[in-house]
Parts: C-alpha cells; structure tokens; sequence
C-alpha cells in the first residue's frame, strides 16, 4: 500500500492526518502535483492511495474512510452524512475561498463564499450535546472536516462568529495527527504556506454556482471529433437516388455467360489482364499471392461484372537454372519438376479462389515459336547486338553461376549481401561480373571470370521508340505512382544493350546457329510467357496480343517486377515491329510483410499459399484480410491479430451482421416476403448514402484501387446497420398498422441494400457473395445490373420476392485459435524430433577436449586451411553419391562426415558453428539443420565444445533421416528470395 | 426532483415494502429522510446507503474494506463530478470511466454495488445524448452502463439506450 501525496495540497492534510490518527502502516510518497499517479484518469489526482489489489482510490474522503475501515471502525449514517456534506457542500466552498484569498488577495470577500457552510457546521454542531461531530469521540467525520477548514479557520482574520465551530475546531486541531498533518503538507503556516500557492495556481478555476473544483474543460481534446461523414447530399441527389431505386432491375441488360474462347469483341470493352508469372518451383507466399494473382483475380472478376470482355490469364515460369537444380536435387528431370510444382500452384489459386481464364506455362512448344519468332524479327531488324561476355563460373560447381547464384557486394552502395542481377538495398541492376567479392551461393567458392559470346537487345537504339509510348501509356493508361516512378528513373539513368541469352539448359533454346548452345536469358524469355500461354488457350492469341487498336492490357505485379514491363519487355515488342498489344495499366504492389518482418521460407517465417487452408479459414476470409491490406500504396504488413480483429470488427459484426439482419428481418417477421415499401425522407436519404458509395466503389476500382474500394463495402453496411438500429424494425413490427408498414420498409430497403452488398463483394468474396444471392434468392440479372454505368442502386428485389433461409455468413475467429496460428508460423525453431533424445543424452564433461577449445577461442589457420580441403572433397563425394542414386543410409552417413567436418572448420576458423549451419541451409546440400538446437548452442557459448559437436552430430543425424523435408527447406529456402 | 425519483426507484429495486417519504433542502434540492426512530439524513449517497442498510443487502457497499472504499469514491464522484457537471467534462467523465471500467465488470471490480446503481442513474443522461460513434468510442462505459440497465430491477424510471452488440464505427479509419 502506498500513499501518493503533494506539498500544499490542502486535501492531503486529510489523508495524512487520518493516517497518522488511525496508525495503520502505508509509505507515504511525496511526488508533484503534476504526477499523474492513477493511470485511469486523464488529469493528476493527489492524494491517491494504491490499494493492494493494484487499484487506485483517488478520493480523499474514500481513502480517509478506507484506512478506518483498516482500523476495525465503522462507519455510521451520520458520519456518511458528514462526508457527503464535505465533498458536495464545504470542499467547493473552501476551494472558492482559498483561491480568491490566495491568488487573488480578496480575503475580504471569503465571508460571503463561505457563509452558508459555516454556519450550517456551527449550527449542528450547537445542537448537539457531543464534544465531536457524531459521538465523544473523534471521528473520521471530524479529522476529514477539520482539514478541509484548516488553511481557512487557521487565519483567525477570516472568520468571526460561529463559536461552537471555533471550539470544535480548536478540540480537533490539538490532535497530535491533526498537527503533524498541517505540518507535513502547509509547514503549519495555513494560508500563508507559499507551497498552498503554489497549489493552487496549477488547479484549474472553480466553477461558481455549483462551486465544483473542476476545470474548464482546458483540457485539449485528443481526438478531434472530425465529422467523419463522408459526404454532403444535397436534395437533389436524394430524389435521383429514389428515382434510380424505382427503375427496378427491368430494363438493364443481362451480362452474358462467359464462353470460351474469350476473344475481342468490336464494340466491347476488351481487357487483358495478366499476373505475372509465378516462377514454378517456389511455394508463393501471401504476399506473392495479393501481389499479383489475387489483384488481377479481383480486377478481372470486376470487370466481367462490369460487361468487359475480359480476358485474364497467368502461368507458372519454368524455366532458369533454380529448376534445374531443383531437378537434380529431387532425382527428378526439369520438366517432372515443372510438372509437378506446376500443380501445386494451380491447386493453391484455386484454393484461392483465383478465376484465371486459362492458367498455363512456359515450357510450351508456342512458347519457343513466339519467342523465337520476336527474337528473329528483332534480329533482322538490327535490333540485337553480339558481345564478349566475361562470366563468372564456378570451378567447383562446374558450370556458370546464373545471377541469382552469385552474391557479393554491391559495386554502387556496398551492400554486402547484394544478388548477381540486382542489389535488394539501392535496387540498381548488376552485371554479375560487376559484384565485388563474389562468391558462388552453392559451396561459397570465389568463381572465376571466363569469356563466352552473347547476344544483347540494343535498348539504347529503341530508347526513343520507348520514350514515345512511354508517354504515351502512362498518360492515358492507370499506372500505379510507383511503376511510373520506377520506370522514370530507369529511362533517366540510360538505357544500355541488355543480354538475353545464358549458358544453361534449361530454357527456351536460342535459334542462332552459332548460339546453339544457349537458351534465352528468363527475363527476355518469361513475359513471353503472356503471349504463349493464350496461344495454349485460344489458337487466335493475335486477336489480344497483336491488336493494340481494340485491346486494353493490364499488367499486374509487385514493384521488382515493373522495369521489365515497362521497359524491357516492351523494347521487345516494339523492336519486333508485329503491332504487339503494349501494356496500357501497369498495376504494382509495393511489398506484404509478415508481422513486420519478411516472408520467409528458410526461416519458416510467415503463411505459404499452401498452408493457408490448413489454417481452417475459409478462402474468402484470407482472400478478404489480403485484400484489405493489400499494399497499396505502401508497404503494409499481415499480422495475425489483426486478422482477427478485422475479421470478428469488419466482417462479422459490421458486413455479416447487417447482411443477416436483413435477411432475418424477413424471414422472421415477414414470411420470407419482402414487404412493401413506401420510401419516407429517410429512406431516401439512405439510398443516396449508399448510392454515392456504389459510385465511389466503382470510381476506384475502375482505376485499380483495390483496397479503397473495399472500404466503400463496409461503409455501406455501416450505414446500414446505423439505419436499422434507428428504424427498430423488430419493434415496430409490433406496433399499429403505421408502424408495421415503417418496419417493413425499413427491412424492404435494408433486404436491397444487402442484395447490393452481394453484387459489390463478389470480385473480393466470391463464394460468400453466392452465399448471400442464394440466401436472398436473388435474380440472376443483378449481378450485371447494378454495377453498369456509374453505378445503379435499384430495387432488385422488389415486394413480394421471395427470400431463401437466411443463416450467418461469417464465423468468429477466438484468440486462442490465433495465438496458435501465430506461433505455428511465426517462425520460431522448427521442432526438431531430435531434442527430446539430445536432452536425454548424459553431459560430457566440460572442457574434455582441449584442442577444440583452442580452435574455440583462437582461429587456428593452418588448420582451417585443410579442414576446407576436406569439406571440399567430402562435398563433392556426397554429390557423386547422390548422383548415382546411392542408398539413402549410404549417403546419410556421408553427409554427416561433412556436417561434421564443417563444423570442425568453422570452429578451426574461430566461429561459433551457428551461421555455419544456417548458411547449410542455402546450400545445395540434402542435410541441413533446422535452426540449431539450443542445448547445442548453450554448449557452444559455454565453450564446452565437445559437447557442442556431439549435440549437432545428433540434431544432424536426425534431420538427415528425417527425409525429404530437409531437402525441401533447403532448396525452397533459396528459391524464396528471388 | 431526480434525486428523489433515484431513491424511490432504488427502494423499489432493494425491494423495501414502505416507500420513505422524502422532501429537499436548500437550491440544490438536497434530498432529506425523515424517520421515526432517529435524526433525519441528509443527501443521496448517505440515504442511498441508509437504505441497503435497512435491506440487508450490505453486499452492495462492497464486500471488503477495499471495495468499499471503491464504493464510497464512485458514490462520491457521481455527486461531486457527475452531477451537475458541465458540457465540457463530459469527455473527461467518459474517458476516465472508459479507462477506468476497462478490466472490470462493475465500478467495484466483479461485484454489481450501489455505487453501479447510482452511476448509472446519474450518467443516464449523458448517455442517451451519445451518438453511436461516441458509444463506440467508450466502449467499456457502454458496455458497464447496458450491463447495469439490464440488471435486474434496477432501471425503473429511466428509459432505456439502446446499445449495439456490434460496432458501427471501427477505431482504425475514422
């Protein structure tokens, strides 16, 4: 218990002298009058006592009557009284007094203020025959009342008269706690104590009349009340809105079925969107999946409800050196990887509920016949330029190190962690060769520079081509800010020859003769990828991709993506002089983090696309949450508790609870027959609110504004639920025949209004957005009704239509389901199987090897340099094994020896085998280590090094015959961070 | 006249089978006990507690001396704070309850007490003028004051607000 007091702060006399009067034990702590010591209250409050349950009294008469209480009394109706009379009547009396006497001088004028209470204390203390207030004895009625009169009643100037209450307070004052008291707080001067000033001009003025010690309400307010509404109708939009409510769905054309093939119609809007093309052997993670499939899904889904022609189409990428060392790590060949990464993609967008038109591949026959056919029209044209090529290869690996397998520092801003193709901090493009201190991301080896003939795209020569249609695109076309901004600095930087052919395998193979060994390099080859996945669809692909004049091209992606579509990509087309169709809208996200850290795969960090659903969240709730944050604009970030809270805030209690209200209102109350409806002022004032928010849906989502759109949804049900909770209509349905009309209309407008909803949520929650049609039984027709033009709210379903059963939409999600999600992917320590057998293991005793110990604390060189031999050769020995498809145990017990070896290399080199075994991880090698075990690490910190070794050997044995998972770590690991 | 009308719902919700007759003193219509067997009492609160007393309910004082105390200062802040108070304390009002009620049931933790009774009578009026968004916004002063008007016998002559379960309003965008 502790007793928060002020100097000068007469009302601490109160609490300290009962304290003292009552003997019972508390500190007493001396703070500023500005302390705020009772966390609930915006302003200071002195005295306050903390109570053992953590609670704060802030009262001085509760806490006199508290510490009382401790002391075994009682309190009585009398002394209740007395208090109650303190705090309503003489405390605003005596702090009126005190500042006019104090901070304004006017003692003379004390008198008037205080007359009243005086003498209603004098006059019932006259009538009683008690020494004290309430008995003989003094209570805590006396002390309370005593303080509160002591700054004024000790100046014997200011008051005259009331005899009995000079006695009485004469009789109390010689209390030794009463002494102390006044002691303590006003240095026993009363009035007069400088500290009472000083008080008191911090307090704010008393208010006359009620005379309460309060303020003025200075205090600034935190939050301006902004009136949030977000638009001024005038009359007339209110009339128009029930003008286009009575045309009723009749007279607004059906949107056809779609039929395939989807081709470009005269007289239609014809949009092609595509995503960019997920590369195929890395598990897209959420923000790869609201980056661009689920964005374009959206933005397709909308414009058929709109009566576009859309057509939208994506694919897997497949081609590059990742694949071919997947391949040869699964024993499998590159295109059975295809195959078999390919359909996990393709089930994880549909789980998603990603409505592609036609999702295919790159490696098709039409891919290489388009892909060469650009590249020999570019050829002819002169367009393509041959060079030496100096190349880093790796001696080790055998083979050129693609970009993405080389890493070093970054020659523009020293990155030291900067890729081969382009440096994750300043963003600028790298010639790998370029890089200093690079090294080969597969053994760590420093490859070498070796020469070899390319073939480049003269982009300088189609600089001014480019200009033009630059200008051009993002002048008519919707381009995020960042795609132009991202573009702009690429032209402005020059533009240089850019090679497109690699020495691989996997790939498109380069026509040229004297190429033959080559295939293109991926990023001439893969937007490629666009035109030959709709030649896999429909044979007349020329009708969308080689007709500018009819077609519009949306492109979507993330913001890395943007440069080879608005740059490169479109110098292909353009040098290849086929009247390509150009992107019109380059449409990119920035970037989706998890819980404020990356994605990532190798760290188990954050939600891949084919975890989702073993969450057990419905595909439209995570579909809903991506979307809400989708990072437009900026970077934004999944969080778990988020996700919760905007499901059980948004879409249960605000969208589903209105939804279903409607419904119910109904069903329950009308027989599942929507009522009449006879539109009063309010009604129609509704109906423009939602009106004006259907064409701001439409506004935004017409210019890709993905996220802000959604917002216009639950708006509407906001005002929706706000329009039923004024209305009553389960009320009024129990009233006269007025009120029953009113409470049908009112359940008649919000049945429409839910309708409506349905139409608006289908690009984002398409199977919800079913649910609720079938539930109301909605017309076929108003999928394409509402949403043409600007926007028409209509009555879709008009009285007397008949709804189905009504059931809730949404499910709430609890947090202790979220607290296990968190932890399951947040991505602490993957559980090894292994620990439990660790921890039985006896421990060794410390110190046991004082070789290890040595190589602990000083790198020991001459030994590092053979132990790197060693790893050399066991690594290479692993790879024939498993070349030859050796027997598992064979090549489990050889990876060990390696493990093993690394290990003692790492701490020959003085490290702690830590980073050793996570950069394992981005090896190429089968047996890695899941983040380490911490008993292995305490060992190691400890320096018992012996002990250190065997932990890992048994975490590496186990994971080892854990299989595969390792193996799919490893690699996915990698793959994540292109 | 409310504190009157305070009282006599009270009596009523305590169950006391003779309604006490009442008068008020001074401007501020104080209201006065007369009874038989012993001095008159003056103000709410002491004839508030005077009558749990004459109920045999002292549960609602509190049941320790802690939360009686508690009891005491929330009775205490209604009259001093609450009553009477002006336009612009409001928010403080409703921002200290909100802060205050936000890990507890009742003004005295998880027991419903008088000083739930008489809070709620004397807030009732700044509550009913609370637009939706501002009901949100003190959520906890929401949800304690639909609590309390839900409790048995307790709202006798107020009307009720009508609280949503859901909210309209999410903090994040507005």
């Amino acid at each position: 218990m502790k007793l928060f007091v002020s100097d000068g702060n007469p009302h601490c006399v109160k609490v300290l002298a009962v304290l003292e009067f009552t003997g019972v034990k508390c500190d007493v702590k001396h703070v500023n009058h500005e302390e705020r010591v009772v966390p609930y209250l915006s302003r200071p409050a002195l005295p306050a006592l903390l109570l053992p349950s953590g609670t704060h009294l802030f009262s001085p008469n509760s806490i006199c009557q508290y510490l009382i209480e401790l002391n075994g009394q009682e309190s009585s109706d009398i002394v209740n009284q007395w208090l109650e009379w303190e705090a309503t009547e003489l405390q605003p009396a005596v702090m009126h007094a005190l500042h006019m006497v104090v901070l304004q001088g006017k003692g003379a004028e004390t008198p008037r203020v205080l007359q009243g209470p005086l003498s209603y204390l004098d006059q019932s203390l006259s009538q009683r025959t008690t020494l004290f207030l309430t008995a003989e004895m003094v209570s805590v009625a006396d002390v309370v009342l005593w303080a509160a009169l002591y700054p004024i009643l000790s100046d014997s100037s200011l008051v005259s008269g009331n005899q009995t209450l000079q006695l009485w307070f004469e009789r109390v004052g010689m209390l030794a706690a009463c002494v102390s008291a006044a002691q303590t707080v006003l240095q026993g001067k009363g009035l007069k104590a400088e500290s009472l000033k000083t008080y008191l001009q911090r307090q704010p003025t008393t208010h006359h009349g009620q005379g309460q010690v309060q303020g003025r309400g200075t205090q600034p307010c935190n939050s301006p009340e902004g009136d949030d509404d977000d638009c001024v109708l005038s009359e007339e939009e209110i009339q128009s809105a029930a003008v286009t409510w009575g045309k009723g769905l009749t007279d607004l054309p059906m949107v056809p079925e779609r039929q395939h093939p989807i081709l470009p119609q005269e007289g239609k809007r014809n949009v092609l969107v595509t995503s960019a093309l997920p590369y195929v052997n890395n598990v897209p993670h959420l923000g790869n999946i609201i980056g661009c499939v689920l964005s374009a899904d959206v933005f397709a889904r909308y414009g058929r409800l709109r009566g576009w022609n859309v057509l939208y189409v994506c694919g897997t990428d497949e081609y590059g050196t990742a694949t071919e060392n997947k391949a040869r790590e699964e024993g499998l060949t590159a295109q059975q990887i295809c195959d078999k990464y390919h359909a996990v993609h393709a089930s994880i967008y549909q789980w998603f509920q990603v409505d592609f038109d036609f999702f295919g591949r790159t490696t098709t026959k039409k891919q290489t016949e388009i892909a060469q056919n650009i590249f020999w029209r570019l050829h002819e044209r002169g367009f393509l330029l041959e060079d030496i090529v100096e190349q880093l290869r790796c001696e080790a690996c055998q083979r050129f190190l693609a970009d993405r397998f080389v890493e070093g520092t970054c020659p523009f801003c020293s990155y030291p962690e900067a890729r081969g193709d382009q440096c994750d901090k300043c963003g600028k493009l790298i010639n790998a060769v370029e890089l200093r201190e690079p090294t080969c991301k597969v053994c760590s080896q420093t490859p070498v520079v070796q020469s070899s003939k390319h073939l480049f795209l003269d982009l300088p020569k189609l600089e001014a081509e480019l200009e033009q249609w630059l200008e051009r695109s993002t002048g008519s076309g919707d381009w995020t800010a960042n795609a132009k901004q991202i573009t702009r600095s690429w032209v402005r930087d020059g533009l240089k020859p850019r090679c497109i052919t690699r020495d691989l395998k996997w790939g498109t193979p380069v026509p040229h003769p004297d190429f033959s060994d080559k295939v293109f390099y991926v990023w001439f080859d893969a937007p490629i990828g666009y035109l030959s996945i709709t030649a896999n669809y429909t044979d007349q692909w020329e009708k969308w991709w080689k007709n500018p004049q009819q077609v519009e091209l949306y492109n979507f992606m993330a913001k890395d993506n943007v440069p080879f579509h608005s740059v490169v990509f479109p110098c292909s087309l353009l040098g290849a002089q086929d009247n390509y169709t150009l992107v019109n809208h380059l449409v990119a996200t920035e970037y989706l983090n998890y819980e404020d850290t990356k994605f990532s795969k190798s760290r188990g960090v954050g939600v891949f696309g084919d975890m989702a659903k073993d969450t057990g969240i419905p595909s439209d709730v995570w579909r809903f949450y991506l979307l809400y944050l989708r990072p437009e604009g900026q970077d934004s970030a999944f969080s778990w508790v988020d996700m919760a809270t905007k499901n059980n805030s948004e879409l249960l209690n605000n969208l589903g609870n209105f939804i279903n209200r409607a419904g119910m209102f109904v069903s329950k109350f009308f027989e599942s027959c929507v009522p009449a409806m006879a539109l009063q002022q309010e009604d129609k004032r509704l109906l423009a609110q939602v009106g004006w928010e259907l064409k701001q849906y439409i506004n935004l989502m017409d210019r890709v504004k993905i996220r802000d759109a959604l917002k216009c949804i639950l708006n509407i049900s906001r005002h929706g639920n706000q329009y039923i909770q004024v209305n009553e209509p389960w009320k009024k349905i129990k009233g006269d025949e007025t009120d029953r009309q009113r409470s049908g209309t009112v359940t008649g407008v919000s049945v429409n209004v839910a309708c409506l909803l349905s139409v608006m949520l289908q690009p984002y929650m398409p199977t919800v957005s079913h649910t609720i049609r079938q539930q109301l039984n909605a017309p076929p027709s108003v999928t394409g009704t509402l949403l043409q033009g600007t926007g028409n709210f209509v009555c879709s379903l008009p009285a007397g239509h008949h709804i189905g059963t009504v059931s809730p939409l949404f499910q709430k999600l609890e947090s202790e389901q979220i607290e296990s999600l968190k932890k399951r992917f947040g991505g602490q320590q993957p559980k090894t199987t292994a620990q439990p057998d660790v921890n039985a293991q006896p421990a060794t005793t410390p110190a046991s090897d004082p070789a290890a110990q040595t190589a602990v604390n000083g790198a020991d060189a001459e030994r590092a340099r053979e132990l790197t031999l060693a790893v050399a050769e066991q690594a290479e020995k692993v790879r024939t094994l498993k070349g030859q498809k050796a027997e598992k145990t064979v090549i489990g017990a050889e990876v060990t020896k390696l493990l093993e070896l690394k290990k003692q290399l790492s701490l020959a080199e003085g490290k702690d085998p830590e980073p050793v075994l996570t950069k394992g991880k981005k090896n190429a090698q089968p047996a890695t280590t899941p983040a380490s075990d911490p008993a292995a690490q305490t060992a190691v910190n400890g320096a018992d090094a012996e002990r250190a070794r065997e932990l890992t050997l048994a975490v590496a044995e186990q994971v080892t015959w854990g299989g595969n998972k390792c193996n799919e770590l490893g690699i996915r690991g990698e793959t994540m961070e292109v | 006249m409310m504190a009157l009308r305070e009282l006599s719902s009270l009596e009523k919700s305590l169950g006391l089978k003779n309604p006490n007759k009442y008068c008020t003193q001074g401007d501020k219509k104080v209201p006065v006990l007369h009874s038989n067997n012993g001095p008159s009492l003056v103000g709410l609160v002491t004839i508030a507690t005077h009558l749990v007393q004459e109920a045999k309910r002292p549960e609602l004082l509190g049941g320790s001396a802690e939360h009686k105390a508690l009891v005491q200062q929330w009775l205490e802040y209604r009259l001093t704070k609450v009553d009477g108070c002006h336009k612009d304390d409001i928010k403080t009002i409703l921002k200290d309850l909100n802060s205050y009620l936000e890990d507890k049931v009742y003004l005295a933790g998880n027991q419903f007490t008088l000083a739930d009774t008489l809070m709620y009578y004397g807030i009732h009026h700044i509550i009913v003028d609370l637009a939706i968004q501002e009901k949100e916004k003190h959520m906890n002063v929401t949800r304690w004051f639909d609590h309390v008007q839900h409790y048995t016998g307790v709202r006798h002559h107020l009307p009720p607000v009508v609280v949503l379960r859901n909210r309209v309003y999410t903090s994040g965008h507005h």
